[in-house]
């Protein structure tokens, strides 16, 4: 059960990576646990639980952390927007 | 690194908007470009062979010379067109709107530059002049763009601005007016 996991702007830069495809885990069900997941890698990637107001997206539309995960999804996270 | 479609379809919250691909419907038109737009054209064509339109409404946001030395802008790629079809979607449902062009600028962009241009066209002006700010305020607050600013002391990604949320919360509901 894959997944591609994204990263945008301050976020892709503290981490030093756009992105990756990951294997769930058995009880990675959520958004939630999935940031919990790579975040547990510890270093850089606890940016993921310290970046504040950090958004998600599910398939390219902006969900809560308590959005659903499935195979093949696409999930981004990202900091607030600021264009415009 | 080219995002897959996505998985799931997404409500077209007004019918006729082709969400999911991020293509809007009839007389609504998105751009994301590196390169620079022309304003008056853009606003020629868009009554162009209209005999409809009584009024034509527009934002151009620039980059402020003051404040930056340069600014970069970075966006998500798949998202970013379906964001902003949404929201174009959404301002049509509120307003009738004849046509709308959006044209969001990315890379990296001098002082006095164009970054972003919303024209809307509709029979009167209130409808115009609305629908033009709430695209912004939408705009600013759910497509996926990114600003990195350039200063004499260094770059820095800009933070969010809490009254941008709040400008994009006076349309909750319903509202047509903000």
């Amino acid at each position: 059960m894959k997944v591609r996991v994204l990263y945008f702007a301050s976020l892709r830069e503290a981490l030093g990576s756009s992105g990756e495809e990951l294997v769930l885990a058995e009880g990675v069900n959520r958004v939630a646990d999935l940031r919990a997941h790579i975040a547990a890698r510890g270093g850089a990637w606890q940016q993921l639980l310290e970046t504040k107001n950090l958004r998600v997206a599910v398939n390219q539309a902006m969900v809560g952390f308590d959005a659903p995960v499935r195979a093949g999804d696409e999930v981004a996270f990202f900091p607030p927007v600021t264009g415009g | 690194m080219s995002p897959p479609r996505s998985q799931k379809p997404l409500a077209a919250p007004h019918g006729g908007a082709d969400a999911l691909s991020g293509r809007p419907s009839e007389g609504m038109s998105i751009s994301i470009q590196e390169a620079d737009f022309d304003v008056a054209a853009e606003l020629d064509a868009l009554t162009s062979g209209d005999d409809e339109a009584g009024a034509v409404a527009s934002f151009v946001g620039l980059v402020r010379g003051a404040d930056v030395a340069a600014m970069t802008l970075e966006h998500y790629p798949g998202m970013t067109e379906k964001a902003l079809a949404e929201i174009v979607e959404e301002a049509r449902g509120r307003w009738p709107l004849l046509a709308v062009r959006v044209i969001h600028r990315v890379g990296r962009l001098l002082p006095g530059g164009r970054i972003v241009l919303v024209a809307v066209s509709s029979r009167h002006r209130q409808a115009a002049f609305a629908a033009c700010e709430f695209i912004m305020d939408y705009l600013k607050t759910r497509a996926p763009f990114w600003k990195r600013e350039e200063t004499d002391s260094g770059s820095h990604w800009v933070d969010a601005r809490e009254t941008d949320e709040e400008a994009a919360l006076r349309w909750q509901g319903d509202q047509t007016t903000p």
